[in-house]
This record gives C-alpha cells, sequence and structure tokens, in this order.
C-alpha cells in the first residue's frame, strides 16, 4: 500500500509529521474493556511511533452517554479534546455548532474519497470537507443461531419473519427459549430495525427511519411491522428484561436458546468461549434481509485547536486511524470489518467476508442503510423517540395500531 | 423481678436474633460480589450465583488492582485511587469545617433572617445536579479550574455544605443557648465558646458528617466525570470505565473485585470512625 | 470597632456560603428556568419559544410514567427506610454493648457504587438467576419473585434497593441522637414506671425531632435524585416502565439532544419539590425556635 503513495501524499505527509515532536492528542473515547481496548492501545503506539502523544481520556457507559455529557460541558467551557468518538448525524450536528475542524488535506493526500465508500465518507463530511475519521463498519443485521440446537428441535435456520415464526414455535416447543433476547431499550430497537427491514424492505426503511417522513410512519406497513414485532414478544424468555447482550448471546452459545439478532460485535462472545464460525455457531442476515444491510460506522472526529502544534498532531491521527494496519488490527479485534476498501481479507473468518460481500451488494442495490438502534440515521432527538416506542411497545400488551399511533406521536413530539 | 429480668432476656435475645437476619440480609449483595470475584469465568458462566466458588482464585483481584484496562491505558484501579484521595480529603474536611460553623451559627447566633438563608439552603441543594453540569463547567473554566484537582475539590465543597450544615444546626440545636450565654457572661468570645463547648461535644455528628461527606463524595460519579481530565479521573470513573464495555467478553469476577476495592476506604471510614459514636455517648454525659 | 465585628462575626460566617449558595444553587436554577423557555437541543441556545417545552413534556407518556414512580418511589423509600433505620438504631442502641461489627453492616451498602452493585442486585432479582431460583431449588417449585422483569412492579425493586442502600445512615444519624439523649430523662422516666415502648414514644422520639427533619430531607433528596440506580438497576426498563424524573432528564438533556425539554422537565421537578418541601421547612423552622 505504500508504494501507491504519491510523491504529493508523501509531502504532505512529511509536512503532517515534521519531527519527533509532533505534539499530543487527547482522545476522548468510549472503548475502555476488553478487545476495545487493546485496539485503542494499538492505535496509541503507532502514534507514539510518528511521535505524537496519546492523552488518553476515556469515559465508558452508556453507549457513549457519559462520553457526551463530558464533551458537551468540555466544548462550552472552551475546552474541547483534539479528537472525541463521535459518530452518524451527530458529526453534522457538531459542524453546524462550528466546533470542527477540517481534515480535508490529509484526506486528498491519502485518497480517501477513493478508498471510503460513499455512504461512509458522507457521514465524515460536513460542507463537503472532511471532519472525521471512520475506523470500521458493523453490519447490525445478524442473526446467530446454534446449529445443534436447531437440529435436535427439527427446525430450519429461517431467512424470512414468516417462516422465523414457524421455526421459533419448533424451538419453543421442543423446550428451548427461541430468542435470546436482553429487553434493553437499544436491544429492542436493535431487533425492531431488524424486523422494520425485513417486513418493509429498505425504500420504506429509508422513508420512514431514516427520512423520518411521516406519512410513510404512518402507514399499513408500519403496522405490519408492529404486527411482526409484536409476535416476537412469545418467543423470548420472561427472564430476558434489563439482560445485558453478551448473557443473551452466551444463551446460545450454551445451547439454552436458538437464535439472537444482533450486530456482528456479538462475535466476540462466540470467540471467547472457543466456538467457530459455521460449525458451532451460524450467522445469517436476519430474516427477510439477506441482500440488505444495517451499517453502524464508528468514528473519530476532530475538534478545533487553538495551538498548531495539536492541529498538526491531529492529522498525524486521523491519517494513522486510515491506515491498514490499524483499520486490520483493530476489526479483526472488534469483530467488524474495515471502513477501508480493497484491503486483504485473509485474515478475517468467514462472518467478516460475509459482511465485506454484503456491503459491495447492498451498496450497489440500494439496500445498504444506516442502522437508527446505533445512532446512525436520525438525530438523536427522533431516535430516542423511536426507542421509547419500541421498548414500550415490546414489554407490553399493546396492540399493533396502538405501536403505530404511539411511534408516529413520539417522533412527531421529538421533530 | 424474677419473671421480668426473663422476660426482658427473652425480648433481648429476640431483638438480637432480629438484627442478625437484617444483617445477613443486608450482607447478601456483598456475599454474591465477593464470591463471584473469587471465581474463575467458567465458574460464573456456567455455575449458580449463589454458590460459594470451588477454588479460591485471587488474580482478579490484582488484575482490578494494576492490570485492567481503564481505556486506552492499563493500569488497573491503582492510579485512579489516588486522584479520589487528592479529591474526597480536602473537600470532606473543608466542608465538615464550614459545615460545623454554619451549624454554630444558625442554632445559636441566629440573626435576622438565619432561618430563611438555612430554609434556602436545604431548598436550593434539590437542584437535580445534572442540570448544573454546563454552567458550572462554564463557572469552572472562568476560573481557570476546569479539569483539575481543586476544581473538583470545589464543587464536591459547594454542594456538601448544605449538607454538612443540616447536621451540624441540627445537633447543635438540642445544646441549651444558656451554656453560650453563660460562657459569654464569662468573657469568652465567638470562637472560645466553639472551641471549647461545642466541639468536644461534637464527636457524634462530626463522624456522621464525615460519613455523608466521605461516601458522597468518593462515590460521586457524575460531578467526577464532567470535571476531570485525564489524569485527574477519580476511582468511580475508572470502575465504569473498568467494567463497561460495548463488545462484551465481561469479566465479572474482576469487576467484582474492582467494586470492592473502590469501596474499601469508605469502609474503613466506617470501621474507623463507628468507635467515635461510643465516645460520643461519653461526651453526652458530660452534658448532663 | 473590635466589638462591632464580633456582633457582626455569625453573619461574616455566613456570608460565603450565602453568596456561593446565590450564585451555584440559584443562579443556576435561574439559568435552567431561562433554558426551559428556549428551543435549545444539543446545546444551550438562547431562541425562545415560550411554553412549548412544557407543553411536550407533558404530552409525553415516558413523563407521565417517571412522575408516577416518583411519587410511589419516594413514599415508599422515605417511609421504609425511615422506620427500619430507627428500629435498627433503638435495637442498637439498647441490646448490644459493641456494636461496631453490626453498625458498619447496616452502614456498607453505602459504601458501595451502584455502578456494580446494580449488577449483583439484578442477579439476585432476577427470576432464573436469583432468588426465585434458590427458593424453587429448595423444592418450593411455586415460589415467584420476578418484580424487576414486571413492568408494573419493578419500581418497587428499586425501592428495594434505595431502602437496603440509604437505611444505614438514617441508622447513624439515629444513632448519634439517641446517644445525645440525656440519660436521666430515660431513667426519670422509667422510676414513673412508663414502659419502654411509652419511654421510646413520649420522651425519646420528641427530643429526636431534628434527626427526624435532617432524615426527611437528606432521604427526599437522594429519592429525588436517584438515577446510578435506576440506570444500573433496571435501566429505566422493562420498556421504560421504572424511568424516573431524574433519568429522564439526563437522557433528554444530554443523550437525545433536546436541552430545552430537559430543563423543563427539571423546573417541573423543582416545583414538586417546592410544593412539598417549603412547607415542611417553614413549618419545621418557623413553628418551634423562635
Amino acid at each position: 500500500m505504500k508504494t501507491k503513495l504519491t510523491g504529493l501524499a508523501l509531502a504532505t505527509m512529511m509536512a503532517v509529521a515534521p519531527s519527533a515532536q509532533a505534539g499530543e492528542v487527547e482522545v476522548l473515547h468510549w472503548w475502555t474493556s476488553g478487545g476495545e481496548a487493546t485496539s485503542v492501545a494499538f492505535l496509541k503506539k503507532q502514534l507514539a511511533e510518528s511521535g505524537v502523544d496519546w492523552v488518553d481520556f476515556a469515559v465508558a457507559g452508556g453507549g457513549g452517554e457519559s462520553a457526551m455529557t463530558v464533551l458537551k460541558s468540555r466544548a462550552i467551557s472552551g475546552n474541547s479534546p483534539t479528537a472525541a468518538q463521535i459518530k452518524g448525524p451527530s458529526i453534522q450536528e457538531w459542524g453546524e455548532l462550528g466546533f470542527l475542524s477540517s481534515i480535508d488535506d490529509v484526506a486528498k493526500a491519502n485518497n480517501w474519497d477513493e478508498i471510503l465508500p460513499e455512504v461512509v465518507s458522507d457521514v465524515m463530511k460536513y460542507n463537503g470537507e472532511y471532519v472525521a475519521a471512520p475506523v470500521n463498519v458493523h453490519r447490525v443485521n445478524w442473526l446467530w443461531a446454534n446449529p445443534e440446537v436447531f437440529r435436535k428441535a427439527g427446525a430450519t435456520i429461517p431467512t424470512t419473519w414468516d417462516d422465523f415464526m414457524v421455526q421459533a414455535q419448533k424451538l419453543k416447543d421442543a423446550g428451548y427459549i427461541a430468542l435470546a433476547h436482553g429487553g434493553q431499550a437499544w436491544q429492542d430497537a436493535t431487533v425492531f430495525e431488524a424486523v422494520v427491514l425485513g417486513v418493509g424492505g429498505a425504500d420504506y426503511y429509508n422513508k420512514a427511519f431514516v427520512q423520518a417522513d411521516m406519512n410513510a410512519l404512518n402507514s399499513a406497513t408500519t403496522k405490519e411491522v408492529f404486527e411482526t414485532f409484536g409476535q416476537l414478544r412469545q418467543f423470548v424468555d420472561i427472564n430476558s428484561p434489563g439482560r445485558d447482550w453478551n448473557l443473551a448471546t452466551s444463551m446460545v452459545i450454551k445451547g439454552e436458546a436458538g437464535m439472537q439478532i444482533m450486530g456482528d460485535w456479538a462475535k466476540g462472545e462466540f470467540k471467547v468461549a472457543g466456538k467457530n464460525p459455521g460449525t458451532d455457531y451460524v450467522c445469517v442476515a436476519a430474516p427477510g434481509t439477506s441482500g440488505a444491510y444495517t451499517f453502524n460506522v464508528d468514528s473519530f472526529a476532530f475538534f478545533n485547536q487553538s495551538d498548531a502544534e495539536s492541529t498538526q498532531a491531529q492529522k498525524v491521527m486521523a491519517k494513522e486511524i486510515l491506515s491498514t494496519d490499524f483499520q486490520r488490527v483493530f476489526n479483526l479485534n472488534k469483530g467488524s470489518i474495515p471502513a477501508r476498501l480493497g484491503m486483504a481479507r485473509t485474515e478475517f473468518d468467514s462472518c467478516a467476508h460475509d459482511s465485506m460481500d454484503a456491503f459491495v451488494a447492498s451498496s450497489a442495490s440500494g439496500s445498504l442503510v444506516p442502522s437508527f438502534a446505533h445512532g446512525m440515521a436520525v438525530s438523536e432527538a427522533i431516535s430516542g423517540a423511536i426507542y421509547d416506542s419500541a421498548t414500550q411497545f415490546f414489554n407490553s400488551d399493546d396492540s399493533a395500531s396502538e405501536g403505530v399511533a404511539q411511534l408516529v406521536a413520539a417522533v412527531a413530539a421529538a421533530k | 423481678m424474677s419473671a421480668s429480668t426473663t422476660s426482658h432476656r427473652l425480648y433481648k435475645a429476640l431483638f438480637i436474633t432480629l438484627l442478625l437476619v437484617f444483617a445477613l440480609v443486608y450482607l447478601a449483595p456483598l456475599y454474591v460480589m465477593l464470591t463471584t470475584s473469587f471465581k474463575g469465568i467458567e465458574e460464573i458462566r456456567n455455575g449458580n450465583i449463589l454458590a460459594l466458588p470451588t477454588t479460591l482464585n485471587g488474580s482478579a483481584w490484582s488484575k482490578a488492582w494494576s492490570s485492567a484496562c481503564t481505556g486506552g491505558d492499563c493500569y488497573g484501579l491503582a492510579p485512579y485511587f489516588w486522584n479520589s484521595m487528592r479529591i474526597v480529603l480536602p473537600a470532606v474536611f473543608i466542608s465538615t469545617v464550614i459545615g460545623a460553623l454554619n451549624g454554630y451559627v444558625l442554632s445559636q447566633w441566629r440573626f435576622t433572617g438565619s432561618n430563611f438563608l438555612f430554609g434556602a439552603l436545604l431548598f436550593g441543594c434539590f437542584i437535580p445536579f445534572q442540570v448544573i453540569l454546563l454552567p458550572m463547567a462554564k463557572l469552572l473554566a472562568w476560573l481557570g479550574l476546569a479539569n483539575t484537582v481543586p476544581g473538583l475539590v470545589l464543587v464536591h465543597v459547594i454542594y456538601g455544605v448544605a449538607f454538612t450544615t443540616l447536621f451540624f444546626r441540627n445537633y447543635y440545636v438540642g445544646i441549651p443557648t444558656e451554656l453560650v450565654r453563660a460562657a459569654r457572661l464569662d468573657g469568652a468570645g465567638f470562637f472560645a465558646i466553639f472551641r471549647h463547648v461545642f466541639l468536644p461535644l461534637s464527636a457524634p455528628i462530626i463522624v456522621v458528617s464525615i460519613i455523608w461527606q466521605f461516601t458522597q463524595i468518593w462515590n460521586d460519579f457524575l460531578f467526577g466525570v464532567v470535571y476531570s481530565g485525564p489524569g485527574t479521573q477519580p476511582i468511580t470513573v475508572a470502575l465504569n470505565n473498568l467494567v463497561n464495555t460495548t463488545m462484551g467478553g465481561k469479566e465479572y469476577n474482576v469487576d467484582m473485585a474492582a467494586a470492592v476495592i473502590a469501596a474499601l476506604p469508605t469502609l474503613v471510614v466506617y470501621l474507623v470512625a463507628g468507635k467515635y459514636f461510643v465516645r460520643g455517648l461519653t461526651a453526652g454525659a458530660v452534658k448532663g | 470597632m473590635f466589638d462591632y465585628l464580633e456582633k457582626q462575626l455569625p453573619k461574616l460566617i455566613m456570608a460565603p456560603t450565602a453568596i456561593v449558595m446565590l450564585v451555584c444553587m440559584y443562579g443556576f436554577i435561574g439559568w435552567t428556568a431561562v433554558l426551559s423557555f428556549t428551543k435549545s437541543r444539543m446545546l444551550p441556545q438562547w431562541e425562545f419559544v415560550g411554553w412549548a417545552q412544557y407543553e411536550r413534556l407533558f404530552a409525553n407518556p415516558r413523563w407521565h410514567v417517571a412522575l408516577d414512580n416518583l411519587l410511589v418511589f419516594t413514599l415508599l423509600f422515605i417511609i421504609i427506610a425511615l422506620l427500619l433505620g430507627l428500629m435498627l438504631a433503638i435495637l442498637l442502641d439498647r441490646n448490644i454493648r459493641n456494636d461496631g461489627a453490626l453498625r458498619t453492616i447496616y452502614l456498607y451498602p453505602m459504601a458501595v457504587s451502584f455502578i456494580v452493585t446494580g449488577t449483583a442486585w439484578k442477579w439476585i432479582l432476577n427470576p432464573g438467576l436469583g432468588i426465585e431460583k434458590m427458593v424453587r431449588d429448595l423444592g418450593f417449585t411455586d415460589f415467584e419473585f420476578r418484580w424487576l422483569v414486571e413492568p408494573d412492579m419493578a419500581i418497587y425493586t428499586i425501592v428495594i434497593a434505595a431502602v437496603w442502600q440509604s437505611s444505614g445512615f438514617v441508622m447513624a444519624m439515629f444513632l448519634a441522637g439517641l446517644r445525645g439523649v440525656d440519660d436521666s430523662l430515660i431513667k426519670a422516666a422509667q422510676m414513673d414506671g412508663a414502659s419502654t415502648f411509652r419511654t421510646y414514644w413520649h420522651i425519646i422520639l420528641p427530643v429526636m425531632q431534628p434527626v427526624f427533619f435532617g432524615s426527611v430531607v437528606i432521604l427526599s433528596h437522594i429519592a429525588i435524585k436517584s438515577f446510578d440506580l435506576v440506570q444500573s438497576l433496571t435501566g429505566g426498563g422493562p420498556g421504560y416502565a421504572s424511568d424516573l424524573p431524574a433519568t429522564f432528564m439526563y437522557t433528554h438533556a444530554f443523550s437525545r439532544a433536546q436541552m430545552g425539554l430537559g430543563a423543563a422537565s427539571a423546573m417541573v421537578m423543582l416545583a414538586g419539590v417546592m410544593a412539598i418541601i417549603v412547607p415542611y421547612l417553614y413549618s419545621e423552622l418557623r413553628g418551634k425556635k423562635s
């Protein structure tokens, strides 16, 4: 890869990393334990080699909720970190408030427009200039299944939601928990998202849950979505409320449950338990979404700095994030696929290969959609409204029409 | 006489049993945490949470203390432990002193509006701390204390004083004002009376105040996370980082060990301070 | 001159507290009040929209759930914690000479951060892992204890955990108070032939009135700000059935970019506190000692 660099790029690189003292980056992130922490440590080491000190400012909890609170208080007191883990539409919101700094020269010098898929690079830009660097692409619409359980119950792994109900019933009759699920709002939303995509298709998904079009939301399709979603209640065990997602995964691993709908980070749990894809567990697209792809991209956004040294360091960091080394190591650790295209794929497992293929295919067919359950599709206010409606519906006996009414009202109020 | 002694003993046995039963219930979560911290990951994943560990495995404890990752750094809780100490000790001391003086004034040296002031102080602290985060951040930045230990101490003192004042004021209210009057006739001043009359009586309430403040500040997460910077984060932030993962592979034994480690200083304060309750008893006798 | 200073000393001592209170409590309350009339989303912005945020707030079903929960939670929590704390203090005070160990056991829950105790509680209260499973394993196969996973009951598990955490501190306050009670008072009462119960009810408890006052203020304060507890025990769930105003406010102000709405909810919370606490403060502070 390095040899492909043009002379111009090399020159910029030299400008970007002029000496061993290229300053320091203070990075606010919420990757604090397990494989994520290892990955962060790798980036830290890489930056050190380019002469940039990494000042770690980690704040975990609630999928970045606490980190965002910290970021807001620091921004408001004129004391932003060098870089912060922000993603999706939030990048635009921070950009509008004038906090972000352009790293477009690094991007140009390193051909980001060519090595990044357009859906990803669009999110990283504000006003046409890069202000953030992507680290990975997660696929969210996965179904994880234990083939042993399916075999014992005489069931087959479902590919449509109608089939799902049939097969899940077989699992249930055989004494298994059909769907391993953790009843937390974001997990309810993750399953809901898979149902939306599987039942409504990509066009409907985009209209209703990306553009938040009220007509699309208040439609017969949405009612159908809620009907299917409501049917899932019976296949979840009574103890699910509050359960962490990884405990749900371990129910599949242990053969207590047949399947789980969860993003590709679930792979980490199987890996830790010493299970192999294809034989011990199966990863397939969530029912009805085999050609489609809900993506979730993590990224670092860069904040305005008062001194030139920090700005330089920022650019070194941006460049390193997109380096093939970091992209490879980070994504092998996290279960996701690299954000940059055309990387060697031998080290990745079969689920990751599927994800890479599906990413390219769905991108071509227009069924590559941003995940609303993971803050990629709509503003925080609207995704919060969807969370509330989905989780409230799933944990009650509300009818599908009540679900639709509630969702429509909540989204309207959040606009 | 003997019949009443027997029934008295019976009652006493009953009461003690009751106390012990409650103690067991109170201990249940600690039991779960301790047993889990000594188990291996496999045992936690597959076993009963209430069962005793099959082998005593202390590796989770050393990992939690010195090598668990709390972000890009993997030094365990140890560095953050000392950060917390640097925040908590001054904050507890300052807020207790201010609270004692405030309580002394509000109970023994009232002036027009002093009751109103006290009421306003008590009501003011009902403001949900979440809403003060942003204006306080601005104030700290203006003072040049953003993301520093003194800044955190200041915040904790500001929002702790209402409580320490409450404790001392309510305690000193019970002390007859004649005492102050008599001392003043003897020519003693404001501080002399405080030092020689009130302070010696204050052991139990100082203990209560310290317990409260130490616990609140040591366990504080919200202020600690928002007003700290890299290098000044308190232990609760580190603990939270340590137990939170978005990727799974959760090590519950390390989490539980870390939680107990984070709680140890407070426990020590309770044990040590507890003695002074008893000393307060003797002080009470002087009063009578 | 010196005399004058001496005379003003009490006021001088109170002055810093008063000034800081004015700025950092009432000033910030005022700031929040103003914010609640703006359309602020991700960060404060000063474009005014009148009562719109309040209208949105009360149109939100989740907010009503949170308010109802606050009422149930606060009442139960304060009453149970007071009674339990008082009972433990009295039993400890009269029956055990060396109470160090027990006292620490009752107090320790306050020491342990809910960031992790929440996990232990979740396990204990989870029907498939904790109490229900244990009792069933003992042979009582019909036993059911699944409040944690029932939307209507989840709020009560938060009461349990909150009482567990705070009743020890109430005990400590009462214990400090009891130890301050003049022994001669008790002796006199017993000489008159009063029963232990009557002695407590008529002699000791009235003396402890400031302790009650302090405990109620502290407990209501804990109740209204309960945040970590909910966050780590139920996460507000199942659904949002165990949401409280404090969690509602934080979520909307900080992670849902609806700062104006969050500020409005904080103001409603404060107004509620005002309606209940201010009369109580007034009667306590005005009524007796003047």
